[in-house]
C-alpha cells in the first residue's frame, strides 16, 4: 500500500541542510494500523505529510498502491488526496462558518458529487461517528471530541484507502480521546489503513506496529503489544518530557 | 465542482463577514451609480439641447455663403465667397415650390438710442416671414411688414428687453429710435422668450433686410432661412436651392445645411460628452476594484488554514482559484446591482425635482457599468485567488 524507500526531506536552514527525514524506509500494508511516535521535531508530521502527498520527498521514492507518487503533477496529487487519502489533524481544521454536515460534505462538493448523493453520504458518515443529531451544529457549538469526530467523518466520506491522523487526540481529554480512537479503530477493523502520529503510549500501544522516530530517522520498530509491556524503556524521550 | 456549489460556498464566506463585504461592495455600488447618474446628466443635456433645436421645426433649411466643407471651419469664415444677395433670395422664392416660408437674414451690431437712453444691440435684418420661421410672437404692434424683399422702410421691431430699456413704462409703438444715423419708427415689440439657439431674442432689434444692407453697407446676406411645407420635402430642398444659386453664381459657393443635420451633429457631440462623463465615473470603479482586491487578500491570509484544508481534501489549484475568484466576482456583481439601484433612484429623484431636464441613463451606459463591475471583480480577484491557489499545502495547514 505505502512504500517509502530511502526518503529524505531536507530543509535549508541558514545555508545548512536540515534533514527533517533522514533516509527513511517503511512499508505499510493495506489494513495496517501503524502508530508513529518520537520526540517533538523528530519528523513525525513530515513523514505523515509525505505519505499524504501534501509534501514531496527531497530524494528517495514513494510508491502508493504501486504508483510512483514523486513523478506526479500537482493536479494528479490532488486527485490522489481526494480519492485515496483522508486526513485528521490535531486542530480539527473544521470550517467555522459551515455546519457539521456541510463540513463533512466539503470534500464531496469539490469532487463534484451530486447534492442528493452528498446528503445521503453525509448522513452515513455522521452516523458512523455517532453524531447524526449534531448535523446542523456549527463547530463552535460542538465539544472538542465531537469536532474531531466530525473531522473523521469528513476524512472518510470520500472512502479513502488510508487515514492519516496527526495527533488526533492531542487537543482532547482522555475520555474524548478514547472515543475518537475507538471510532477510527473501528474503521480500521473494516479495512481502512491507519497511520496515527501520537505522543501517548497508551494510544500507540493499541496499534499493531509502532514506529519510533528520532532526528528524522526511524529509530526502532516495535509491536503495540511490546510497547504496552515496556513503554518507559522504549519511549525514553517521552518520559523525559 | 458544480457552479451552484461554487457560488454557494463562496457566498458563505462573504456572509460570514457581512460588514466588510458590504463596505467593499459599496465601493463598487458608488462607482456604478456614478456612471449611471453622470451619463444620465449627459444624456439629459443632449435631449435638452436637441429638443431646443427641434422646437424650431425640423423642416428648417439654412443657406450660408461660402463653400467650406474641406477646411472644417465654420462656413462663411475665411475665403472670399460670392455674395449671397437679396436677388438670390428672390430667385429662390421664384424657383422653389413647396416652400412655406423664406427669410433672408442679416446680422449686425449697432447702438439704438431713444433720447439719452442708448443700448448696444444685435440688429437682425430680415423680412415678415422670419416671424413664422422662428416661431416668434408679438407683445404689441406688428412684425416687419410683408411684401417685396427688397423694399426697405425705416421701421423697427424691438426685443422685449430693448423696449424695457429704452421705453421704461412707456408705450414704444409709433415712437422713433435712432440706429447710428438712421431714424426708425417702432412698429412692434416682441414677446419675451429668452435665448433661442444661442441668440437672445429679447436683446435685439429687427429691421427690414434691405434697410439693414444699407445701414451696415453690406453686399451679402448672413444667411437665408427656408422652411418647407412638409417634413418630407426637406431632403430635396438643399440640392434644389444649391442648384439654383450655382446657376446664378456660375460656381457652387453656398453651403446648405438642414436643421436636422445640426441637431444630429450636436447630438453626437453631446453623446461623446456623455461617454466621457461615463468614462470618468468608470475610473472610480477601478478604485472600488482595488478595495475588492484588498478585501480578498485579507480574506486569503485569514483563511490560509482553510486553503490548506481545501488542498488536503483534494481540491485542485484551479478549484481553489475559482472559489476565491467567484467570491470577488460575487462582491462586484452585488455592488453593481446595488449601484444600478442607487443610480436609478438618483435619476428619478432628479427628474422629479427638475421635470424640464430630461435626465435618463442610456441603456448602453447602464449595461456597460454593470458589465464593468463584474469584470473588475474578476480582474482584481485574480491576484488574491492565485495567491491562495499557490499556497504550499503543508505551510497553509500550519497557518503560515
Ligand atoms: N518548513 C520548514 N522549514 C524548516 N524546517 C522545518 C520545516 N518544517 C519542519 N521543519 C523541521 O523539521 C523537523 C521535523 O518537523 P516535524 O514537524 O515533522 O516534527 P514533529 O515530529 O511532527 O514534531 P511535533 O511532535 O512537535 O509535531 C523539525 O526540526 C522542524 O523544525
Ligand atoms: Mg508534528
Amino acid at each position: 500500500m505505502i512504500k517509502l524507500e530511502r526518503v529524505y526531506r531536507t530543509y535549508m536552514m541558514g545555508g545548512q541542510p536540515l534533514h527533517a527525514l533522514n533516509d527513511v524506509s517503511e512499508t505499510i500494508e493495506a489494513g495496517d494500523y501503524v502508530a508513529v511516535m518520537g520526540p517533538s521535531g523528530s519528523g513525525k508530521s513530515t513523514l505523515l505529510n509525505i505519505m499524504g502527498c501534501l509534501d514531496r520527498p527531497s530524494s528517495g521514492s514513494y510508491r502508493l498502491e504501486g504508483q510512483d507518487v514523486g513523478a506526479l503533477s500537482d493536479a494528479e496529487l490532488s486527485q490522489i488526496r481526494r480519492h485515496k487519502l483522508g486526513f485528521v489533524f490535531q486542530t480539527f481544521h473544521l470550517v467555522p462558518r459551515l455546519s457539521a454536515a456541510e463540513n463533512v460534505a466539503f470534500p464531496m462538493v469539490f469532487a463534484g458529487v451530486p447534492r442528493a448523493e452528498r446528503l445521503e453520504r453525509v448522513g452515513v458518515a455522521l452516523e458512523a461517528v455517532g453524531l447524526r443529531q449534531r448535523a446542523e451544529h456549527r463547530p463552535s457549538e460542538l465539544s472538542g471530541g465531537e469536532c474531531q469526530r466530525v473531522a473523521i467523518a469528513r476524512a472518510t466520506v470520500m472512502r479513502p484507502r488510508v487515514l492519516l491522523a496527526d495527533e488526533p487526540t492531542g487537543n482532547l481529554d482522555s475520555v474524548a480521546g478514547r472515543q475518537v480512537m475507538e471510532v477510527i479503530e473501528h474503521m480500521n477493523a473494516e479495512g481502512l489503513t491507519l497511520v496515527v502520529v501520537t505522543h501517548d503510549p497508551a494510544i500507540a500501544s493499541r496499534a499493531e506496529r509502532v514506529v519510533v522516530m528520532a532526528d528524522g530517522r526511524i529509530e526502532r520498530r516495535v509491536t503495540g503489544a511490546d510497547l504496552a509491556n515496556r513503554a518507559p524503556a522504549i519511549v525514553v524521550p517521552e518520559a523525559a518530557r | 465542482m458544480r457552479p451552484a456549489d461554487l457560488v454557494h460556498f463562496a457566498s458563505t464566506a462573504l456572509v460570514r463577514h457581512r460588514l466588510r463585504s458590504l463596505l467593499s461592495l459599496l465601493g463598487v455600488a458608488i462607482g456604478v451609480a456614478a456612471v449611471v447618474m453622470l451619463t444620465a446628466l449627459g444624456e439629459g443635456a443632449r435631449r435638452y439641447v436637441t429638443g431646443q433645436f427641434a422646437s424650431l421645426g425640423s423642416n428648417l433649411v439654412i443657406l450660408i455663403p461660402g463653400k467650406n466643407e474641406t477646411t472644417g471651419s465654420f462656413p462663411g469664415v475665411g475665403g472670399v465667397p460670392n455674395d449671397l444677395t437679396l436677388e438670390d433670395a428672390r430667385a429662390l422664392e421664384r424657383g422653389m415650390r413647396q416652400l412655406s416660408a423664406l427669410a433672408p437674414v442679416l446680422i449686425g451690431n449697432e447702438t439704438v438710442a431713444h433720447r439719452e437712453r442708448r443700448r448696444q444691440v444685435v440688429v437682425l435684418g430680415s423680412t415678415h416671414e422670419l416671424l413664422r420661421i422662428r416661431g416668434l410672437s408679438m407683445a404689441s404692434g406688428r412684425f416687419l411688414p410683408p411684401g417685396d424683399i427688397a423694399r426697405g422702410g425705416q421701421v423697427i421691431v424691438l426685443g422685449a428687453k430693448v423696449e424695457d430699456e429704452l421705453f421704461p413704462n412707456q408705450n414704444a409703438i409709433g415712437r422713433v429710435v435712432r440706429i447710428g444715423d438712421w431714424r426708425m419708427r417702432v412698429i412692434g415689440v416682441l414677446e419675451a422668450r429668452g435665448t433661442q439657439v444661442g441668440l437672445n431674442m429679447d436683446d435685439l432689434v429687427l429691421v427690414p433686410v434691405a434697410t439693414g444692407m444699407r445701414m451696415f453697407n453690406r453686399t451679402s446676406l448672413f444667411r437665408i432661412l427656408l422652411k418647407t411645407t412638409t417634413y418630407s420635402d426637406v431632403d430635396g430642398t438643399c440640392p434644389r436651392a444649391v442648384a439654383i444659386l450655382t446657376e446664378r453664381h456660375d460656381e457652387e459657393d453656398v453651403t446648405c445645411i438642414t436643421q436636422e443635420s445640426i441637431v444630429s451633429s450636436l447630438s453626437s457631440i453631446l453623446t461623446v460628452l456623455t461617454l466621457a462623463l461615463g468614462g470618468v465615473a468608470a475610473i472610480s470603479l477601478s478604485v472600488a476594484g482595488i478595495g475588492i482586491m484588498n478585501l480578498m487578500l485579507v480574506s486569503v491570509s485569514e483563511r490560509t488554514a482553510e486553503v490548506g484544508l481545501l488542498k488536503a481534501v483534494g481540491a485542485g489549484n484551479p478549484q481553489i482559484l475559482a472559489v476565491f475568484l467567484v467570491e470577488a466576482i460575487l462582491l462586484a456583481t452585488g455592488g453593481g446591482l446595488l449601484g444600478l439601484l442607487f443610480g436609478w433612484a438618483a435619476v428619478r429623484a432628479l427628474v422629479m425635482t427638475f421635470p424640464a431636464f430630461p435626465a435618463s441613463a442610456p441603456l448602453w451606459a447602464t449595461a456597460a457599468a454593470f458589465g464593468l463591475s463584474v469584470l473588475i471583480g474578476a480582474i482584481f480577484g485574480v491576484l488574491p485567488a492565485r495567491r491562495a491557489a499557490r499556497l504550499d499545502p503543508v505551510a497553509a495547514l500550519a497557518g503560515r
